[in-house]
């Protein structure tokens, strides 16, 4: 067991955990910093993003527009505090990214060009093509090499927190490369992991996405928020679940039907215009359009394919230049998977899993409930999502919390007592011995990837677009089921070197437990907001009973304990969520009341 | 999804193995998976691993040619796993073997912290010409500005322009072509006033004059970032800047 001590721990090494590491570098340069994480940061899925990333920079957008289009798409069950914080610090994130030299696409006189998004009322998402994670990614990467402080650990895997008295002190890191175990002692640690899209069957995520730092947190016995709240992003590639960017949409794409009709029309989306209209049509929010998937489907007006049902996304009328300009990816993505030019032919797309809106719960600062844990970006809920996450905003989200992530960091271990090193060596060491019982298990002859199957298949079918109690509960029943399985699985590698056979059932592991928390908190939640619709006697939002975050709780061995926590209202109150002709109706009222 | 169609078809995969705890060498070992004409070659190495044998060491995440993980040669050509599809192969088996040019830790797993030392090395950040605070607001920056620098800046690490250059293979210590065009990205943005800085990195004998100018890195170059182009235009910048040193005051350090 080698040890290591830093100041500050750091737990992934996408978006959100390199920007805190470049915060707590530039905050304070005499403080060490461990980023852990395992893959090379410029893997980390943040790479993925497509569309881009909200700031409010035009002259005719407000601060409240951001914020009542977040408010709004998330069902009112976001923390509106934090959601204030968070639009105020968009823009100037966006412009320190500008500076460390992000490519973001400019208007001919050289400002900052934006471009529509699902659910926004004025274009506000700034964007590099349609690579904006994958820019964005890498300037924050090879901006994070000129700070010495920041110490890389690449490729190397977490297995557990170090937490003593009530504090948590560091993480106990594996190296793939060696197998060997290293002990990171830490003042404060931020946990950076990402969401867990990978526990359902269709997804877009990359496979790294498996929910690590979340159930690490749920297991030292911080709870988990709003997990019934999964993102279905509605234009996604049929069986693999890749993702064609919201951008699509916002640049003017089409959804039609198998008939060639556009038929959002039909679900309170319209009305119909030749160009796109903001929070109207195909530029309604994610969740909105996943459900109007899934009744064109019921209705049989969408189409089969190998990979499931599919309507068309069409990109045609954009014209090759325009594609190729603002859709490069999108276009090599239909052209190297599917043979199809979308310049010439439409692309079929249906729902995947996308983004996990819930997470490990922080206050406005980051801060988890236990002392010395901070987390940012797709592992927290630090309460702007909501039920239902505007496009564009997880981007933003990276920067803006990863940033406060590093200067709480920062403030919290200048504060706090130097590690006892010897008792967190103990529990490294237990830590450990208890991951290479795993790696050497014989076990009765299932292989992990029967279970992992298994997993997400029956998280699709519970907690789908929409859910039904009985289903879920035969989620729930199947997942411990699972659990009971895992317990006896065979791994079929006992090395030590690149041994992704055990790092695969370790994660399943973290999935296993993510999973669970999903499924119970979505079938104790009897009502329908946002992402979490159900069809057996709970179909509309309940504020009465349900404006309010669930909170799951792990127990060993057992199902998880499902509580309930406040949802903070400052200046919006929960009102009827509506878009197209109705949502514009309802705006101008609500004008003219203020008036 | 019908499973008795699927078990219908399959691909052999000639797969270079090397498990340091047990082989003295690496060697082929060979796999008959199940396929389907819209499977990539991850997805039959996936098949391997979840259902034939889990012992099957490689990297990959993304799936859609975006992360630069899943490098490896296909077929003898350094292809991404993700995007090449079986369909798109010629019949018979497929060759699967680690990147060339790197060493193997175990199967296709390569070591791959040369390289990333090699893109630390170029000061691969902006040195901002005319600093500026956020509150002063973005920098201008031209669509002409921006296409000046933009293709380089599509890089997306995954090695298989060093895995194809013939330099790189004799010189491991040579700068090779993924970080030069990372070089050419910040060297060529019009925000950026380190190109002194960067041009004194490759000068030197690892540089910029290794290169033969074979121009393969631009063909299997997955992203068209054309890194044979940004060696040759930072050939010309060296020889410029090298003549230019005897002009400056201190001349030739």
């Amino acid at each position: 067991m080698n040890v290591i001590t830093v100041d500050i721990a750091i737990v992934g090494a996408g978006g959100a955990g390199l920007r805190a590491a470049i915060a707590a570098a530039e905050a304070d340069p005499s403080l060490t910093i461990a980023l852990v994480s395992k893959v090379l940061p410029m893997r980390s899925h943040t790479v993925a993003a497509e569309g881009g990333s909200a700031g409010v920079i035009q002259a005719h957008d407000t601060l409240d527009n951001h914020f009542n289009d977040t408010v709004t798409g998330g069902d009112w069950l976001c923390e509106q505090d934090v959601v204030e914080f968070f639009v105020s610090r968009c823009t100037p994130e966006m412009i320190q990214l500008e500076h460390w030299g992000c490519p973001w696409n400019r208007k001919p006189d050289g400002h900052i060009n934006v471009r529509a998004f699902g659910g926004m009322k004025i274009e506000r998402t700034w964007f590099a093509a349609d690579r904006s994670g994958f820019h964005i990614l890498h300037t924050l990467f090879q901006t994070s090499t000129k700070y010495p402080s920041i110490k890389r650990f690449d490729e190397y895997f977490c297995v557990d927190l170090l937490v003593d008295g009530g504090r948590a002190q560091g993480a106990t890191v594996i190296s793939p490369s060696t197998g060997e175990f290293t002990a990171i002692t830490a003042r404060a640690v931020i946990l950076a992991t990402g969401g867990a899209g990978r526990v359902f069957r269709q997804n877009t995520n990359g496979g790294i996405v498996t929910g690590d730092g979340m159930a690490l947190a749920y297991r030292h016995g911080v709870p988990l928020r709003d997990m019934e709240f999964m993102q279905y992003h509605p234009t996604c590639m049929p069986g693999t679940g890749l993702l064609f960017t919201e951008a699509c949409r916002g640049e003017g794409g089409h959804l039609l039907n198998k008939d060639g009709y556009r038929y959002l029309q039909d679900y309170g989306l319209g009305p119909v215009t030749p160009e796109p209209r903001n929070k109207t049509m195909e530029l309604g929010p994610r969740d909105r359009l996943s459900q109007a998937f899934w009744h064109e489907s019921r209705k049989g007006r969408t189409f089969a394919t190998p990979g499931g049902d599919a309507v068309y996304l069409d990109l045609r009328h954009l014209g090759r230049a325009k594609l190729k300009e603002r859709l490069p990816l999108i276009c090599e993505m239909a052209e190297e998977f599917m043979d199809i030019d979308p310049a010439v032919a439409q692309i079929p797309v249906r729902p995947a899993v996308h983004y996990t809106m819930g997470g490990i719960p922080t206050d406005i600062h980051t801060a988890t409930p236990l002392a010395g844990l901070f987390a940012a970006g797709e592992c927290s809920s630090v309460g702007i999502h909501g039920a239902n996450r505007l496009g564009s905003n997880s981007l933003a989200e990276l920067f803006v919390f990863g940033h406060v992530a590093g200067d709480e960091a920062v403030k919290f271990a200048k504060g706090a007592p130097a590690v006892e090193a010897g008792k967190l060596l103990d529990q490294a060491k237990a830590s450990a011995a208890k991951v290479l019982t795993l790696r050497d298990q014989k076990g009765g002859g299932e292989r992990h990837a029967v279970l992992r199957k298994e997993m997400a298949v029956t998280m699709e079918k519970g907690c789908g677009i929409y859910r039904l109690g009985p289903e879920m509960q035969e989620t729930c029943d199947k997942l411990a089921e699972l659990k009971r399985r895992y317990r006896d699985i065979t791994l079929e590698d006992h090395s030590s070197v690149w041994n992704t056979d055990w790092f695969s059932v370790i994660e399943l592991g973290y999935q296993l437990d993510v999973a669970e928390a999903m499924a119970l908190s979505a079938l104790m939640r009897r009502e329908s907001r946002g992402a979490h619709q159900r069809l057996d006697g709970f179909e509309t939002r309940d504020d009465v009973n349900f404006l309010t975050h669930s909170l799951a709780h792990y127990r060993e061995g057992a199902a998880p304990e499902i509580s309930y926590g406040h949802v903070k209202i400052t200046k919006s109150q929960p009102a009827q969520r509506a878009y197209g002709a109705l949502g514009e109706a309802l705006e101008a009222k609500k004008d003219a009341a203020h008036a | 999804m019908p499973e008795a169609a699927i078990a219908e078809k399959t691909v052999e995969l000639r797969i270079l193995r090397y498990r340091p705890a047990s082989d003295a060498e690496p060697s082929f070992g060979s796999f008959e998976v199940p396929c389907t004409d819209d499977m990539s070659v991850l997805q039959a190495l996936q098949t391997i691993k979840d259902t034939l044998d889990g012992t099957l060491s490689f990297r990959w995440s993304c799936r859609m040619a975006v992360c630069g993980s899943c490098g490896m040669m296909i077929n003898g050509k350094p292809r991404l796993a993700c995007n090449s599809f079986l369909r798109h192969l010629p019949p018979g088996p497929v060759t699967i073997e680690p990147l060339n040019n790197f060493p193997i830790e175990r199967d296709l797993v390569v070591t791959v912290g040369d390289f990333v030392k090699k893109i630390e090395s170029i000061y691969p950040y902006i040195i901002p010409k005319e600093p500026k605070t956020v509150a002063d607001g973005p920098y201008l920056q031209t669509p002409a500005q921006l296409a000046a620098y933009e293709s380089f800046s599509d890089c997306i690490n995954c090695m298989l322009c060093y895995a194809a250059c013939p330099q790189f293979g004799e010189n491991p210590n040579f700068i090779g072509p993924g970080a030069m065009a990372l070089l050419q990205r910040y060297n060529g943005d019009s925000r950026d006033g380190g190109q002194q800085k960067r041009l004194d990195t490759i000068h030197g004998e690892d540089g910029v004059w290794s290169c033969t100018a074979v121009g393969i890195c631009s063909e299997v170059c997955p992203k068209h970032v054309d890194p044979a182009n940004a060696v040759n235009q930072n050939k010309t910048n060296s020889a410029f800047d090298f003549f230019l040193r005897f002009l400056r005051p201190g001349g030739a350090r």
